[in-house]
C-alpha cells in the first residue's frame, strides 16, 4: 500500500482524446443534419416528442463529456444542474409569465453560476471523492425542492404544470413539431460552440489539465480556474437542456430528478464514448430507447435485460460508439484506396 | 445530557450496520481500485440465498457458512467472467460494468424471491442489551462481528502470504508480477472475499432492515460515504467511519428542527464532504503522495 502516486507515468484516469478525434467530419456532420431536419415530417406525433428528448438529453449528455471527456473531471451530479434548470424555466413561465424562449439563457446562466460555485469546494476533490461530492448533490436536490420554505414557488412535492408552446407566427405546424425544431436549431446551436470551445484556448487548457494537472500548471494553465469553469459550463449547457425538458414534458416534480437521472447520464456518456461529442446523441438514444427495448422483451425481468444488453455493448465497444465510428472511418479510407 | 448519550448510542447501532458496509466496500477497493456499485446487491444475494436455505431447514450458523463458501465463490466467478475481459477497458467502462451488474442482480433477484419484505433471523435475540433500551443484543453482536471481521482482516493483510501478496498486487503490480505474485488472481481474491465479507454484512443487517431486493439501496450509500469519510486506504478508517456517520445523523436528526428523515442524508453527506474539503484523503486515510 505505497501512498506514492506516480504521477507521469501512471495512465490517466480519462482516456487522451486529441482534440481532432472529438468531432466528426463536416461531410457526415452534414448528413446528421439533413436526417435530423426531415425525419420528424414523416412520422406521429408521439415519435416526434420521442425525437425531442433524445435531442435534450443528448444535451445533457454532451455537458457531462465537457466536463469528463474534456477537462477530466467526474459528475454523478448532473441531474441536479438539470433540475435547476427545469425549475427556473418553469418557474419564470408559470409565475412571471416570461416567454418560454427567453426563459433558457437565464436557465443557462443561474446554472452556470451554480456549477461554477460548486466547482469551487469540488477543487479538492478528485476521483472517487468528487464523484461522492457531485452524488450528494444530485441525492440532495429532489429533497430541497420539496421543502416547505420554497412551496409557494415550487408547488412542493406535486411540482408545477408548464404550458406548452404554440408555433408562432402561425406556422402551420404541430406543438410537438415545433417544439422539435425549437429544440434542434438550440442544439446545433450548444454544439457548435461546444465544438469551438474545445479547439480554442479554453478547450486545450481543459485537456492539459485532464491529461496532466502537474505539467499543464507549470505550462502556466490556471488550473482551479480552468476546473471551475469547466465545471460551470457543463451546469450551464445541462441547464439548458434542464429547462427544454420541462417544457416538452409540461411538468416538473422533485421526484423527475433523482440520481437514476444522474445515472443514466453518465451511462449515456459511457455509451457514447467519453470525450467523443457526436456520441452524445448516440447514448441519449440508448438511454432513452433500451430500457423500452428491454421492458418490451420480458416485463418482470426488464432490469437484467438491461444489464445484460450494457454489458453486450461495452464488452464490444469499450470505447463506446466512437470506436465503432473510428473503425468505420477506417474501412471507408480503404474503400477510397483500391 | 441524557438524551445526548442516547442518541449517540442509537447512533452507534445504526452505525453498525454502514460499518460493515464500508469494510466490505474498502476491502474491494483495496483490491481493484474501484468502488463497486453493486457491492450492496451481491450482498442482498447472498442474504437471500441464506434465508432460500433456513427456510430448506438448514440451521442459522450451517446456512451462514454456506453462504460465505457460496458468496466467495460467486465474487470470483464474476470477475473472471465479467470483470477479467474489462481489465484493459477504460475506468468508466468499469463503472457502467458495476451499474449494469447492479440492475441484473436486482432484477433477478426481484424475479426469483418477489419484492415481498421478508422476517429475517437474528442469531443473537433481540432482548435489549445490558438493560439499555436503545442497543438490542443482536446490534451488540453485530458490532461484535464487524470488530472481529476487522481483528480478522487486519491478521490476514499483515502476517499471511496471501494477504502480503494482494497488498504487493494492489499497490504495485508490475513489481509484484516481477516477483512471481499471480496478480490478476489477486484480483479475483479480492472481488472473492468483498463477497464473502459483503454477504456477512447483509446478513447482520437483514434482521433490522428486513429482507427485499431493495433492501441494500439506502444501506449502501451510507456504506460508501462512511468508507470514503474514513479512508479508502483504511479498513480501520472504513469501521470509525461507519459508526460517525450513524452517530452524526442521529444527531443531526435531534438537535437541528425542521429536519425530518428526508433531509438526515443531505446533511450528512453535506457534512462528510466538508470533512473531505479539509483532509481528502479521509479521516485515517493515508495521504497520497504525488511524484512528478
Amino acid at each position: 500500500m505505497s501512498a506514492v502516486e506516480e504521477v507521469v507515468t501512471e495512465a490517466p484516469a480519462v482516456e487522451a482524446v486529441p482534440k481532432r478525434a472529438m468531432t466528426l467530419g463536416v461531410g457526415t456532420s452534414l448528413v446528421v443534419l439533413a436526417a435530423l431536419v426531415l425525419a420528424p415530417l414523416f412520422v406521429k406525433n408521439f415519435i416526434i416528442f420521442q425525437m425531442t428528448m433524445l435531442l435534450i438529453y443528448g444535451l445533457a449528455v454532451l455537458a457531462l463529456n465537457i466536463l469528463t471527456g474534456g477537462s477530466g473531471q467526474f459528475s454523478l451530479g448532473q441531474s441536479a444542474f438539470y433540475a435547476v434548470g427545469a425549475y427556473t424555466s418553469a418557474i419564470l413561465m408559470e409565475h412571471v409569465g416570461m416567454n418560454y424562449a427567453l426563459t433558457l439563457p437565464i436557465a443557462g446562466i443561474i446554472c452556470f453560476g451554480f456549477g461554477f460555485l460548486f466547482g469551487q469546494p469540488a477543487l479538492r476533490l478528485s476521483g472517487v471523492y468528487l464523484a461522492l461530492a457531485t452524488f450528494a448533490l444530485a441525492t440532495a436536490m429532489p429533497q430541497l425542492l420539496k421543502l416547505g420554505y420554497f412551496e409557494h414557488w415550487t408547488g412542493g412535492v406535486q411540482g408545477l404544470v408548464v404550458t406548452k408552446p404554440d408555433a408562432p407566427f402561425g406556422l402551420p405546424m404541430s406543438q410537438d413539431m415545433w417544439l422539435y425544431y425549437f429544440t434542434l436549431a438550440i442544439t446545433i446551436g450548444i454544439y457548435i460552440a461546444s465544438v469551438n470551445l474545445l479547439r480554442s484556448r479554453s478547450g486545450r487548457a481543459f485537456m492539459a489539465i485532464r491529461d496532466n494537472e502537474i505539467a499543464a500548471s507549470a505550462m502556466g494553465v490556471d488550473v482551479a480556474l480552468y476546473k471551475t469553469l469547466a465545471f460551470g459550463v457543463s451546469a450551464g449547457i445541462t441547464g439548458v437542456a434542464g429547462g427544454l425538458g420541462a417544457i416538452a414534458v409540461q411538468f416538473v416534480a422533485p421526484d423527475g430528478y433523482t440520481i437514476t437521472l444522474a445515472i443514466s447520464l453518465f451511462l449515456g456518456m459511457v455509451v457514447g464514448g467519453v470525450g467523443w461529442l457526436p456520441g452524445s446523441i448516440v447514448g441519449s438514444a440508448f438511454i432513452i430507447f433500451v430500457p423500452n427495448i428491454a421492458e418490451g422483451i420480458s416485463k418482470g425481468l426488464s432490469g437484467a435485460v438491461f444489464g445484460v444488453l450494457l454489458f453486450l455493448v461495452i464488452f464490444l465497444v469499450p470505447h463506446g460508439a466512437r470506436q465503432v465510428a473510428i473503425v468505420a472511418q477506417q474501412m471507408l479510407g480503404k474503400l477510397k484506396k483500391n | 445530557m441524557e438524551l445526548f448519550t442516547n442518541q449517540v448510542l442509537a447512533g452507534i447501532a445504526t452505525g453498525a450496520i454502514y460499518a460493515c458496509m464500508a469494510l466490505a466496500v474498502v476491502m474491494i477497493y483495496q483490491a481493484i481500485d474501484h468502488l463497486n456499485f453493486a457491492q450492496g446487491e451481491m450482498a442482498m444475494f447472498s442474504t437471500f440465498m441464506s434465508w432460500q436455505m433456513m427456510q430448506w431447514g438448514v440451521p442459522y450458523w450451517g446456512a451462514f457458512i454456506l453462504t460465505l463458501a457460496l458468496s466467495f465463490i460467486g465474487g470470483i466467478a464474476i470477475e473472471r467472467l465479467l470483470f477479467k475481459p474489462l481489465a484493459k477497458a477504460p475506468v468508466l467502462t468499469n463503472v457502467a460494468g458495476f451499474i449494469a451488474l447492479y440492475a441484473i442482480v436486482n432484477s433477478v433477484a426481484g424475479l426469483i424471491w418477489d419484492f415481498t419484505i421478508k422476517q429475517y433471523p437474528t442469531p443473537f435475540g433481540s432482548s435489549p442489551f445490558l438493560g439499555s433500551q436503545l442497543i438490542s443484543t443482536h446490534q451488540a453482536g453485530m458490532i461484535g462481528i464487524t470488530l472481529l471481521m476487522l481483528v480478522l482482516l487486519f491478521v490476514f493483510f499483515r502476517f499471511t502470504r496471501v494477504g502480503l501478496a494482494m497488498r504487493a498486487a494492489a499497490s504495485l503490480p508490475e513489481s509484484a508480477r516481477l516477483v512471481g505474485i499471480n496478480t490478476s488472481w489477486m484480483i479475483a481474491l479480492g472481488w472473492g472475499m468483498a463477497a464473502a465479507i459483503g454477504s456477512v454484512a447483509g446478513m447482520m443487517i437483514a434482521p433490522v432492515v428486513f429482507l427485499e431486493p431493495n433492501m441494500m439501496l439506502g444501506v449502501l450509500i451510507y456504506g460508501f460515504a462512511a468508507a470514503v469519510l474514513g479512508g479508502l486506504t483504511s479498513p480501520f478508517g472504513a469501521v470509525m467511519g461507519g459508526f460517525l456517520v450513524g452517530i452524526f445523523e442521529n444527531l443531526v436528526g435531534t438537535y437541528i428542527p425542521g429536519v425530518g428523515n428526508e433531509l438526515k442524508l443531505p446533511i450528512a453527506l453535506a457534512l462528510i464532504i466538508t470533512v473531505l474539503v479539509v483532509k481528502p484523503a479521509g479521516l485515517f486515510g493515508r495521504p497520497i503522495v504525488k511524484r512528478v
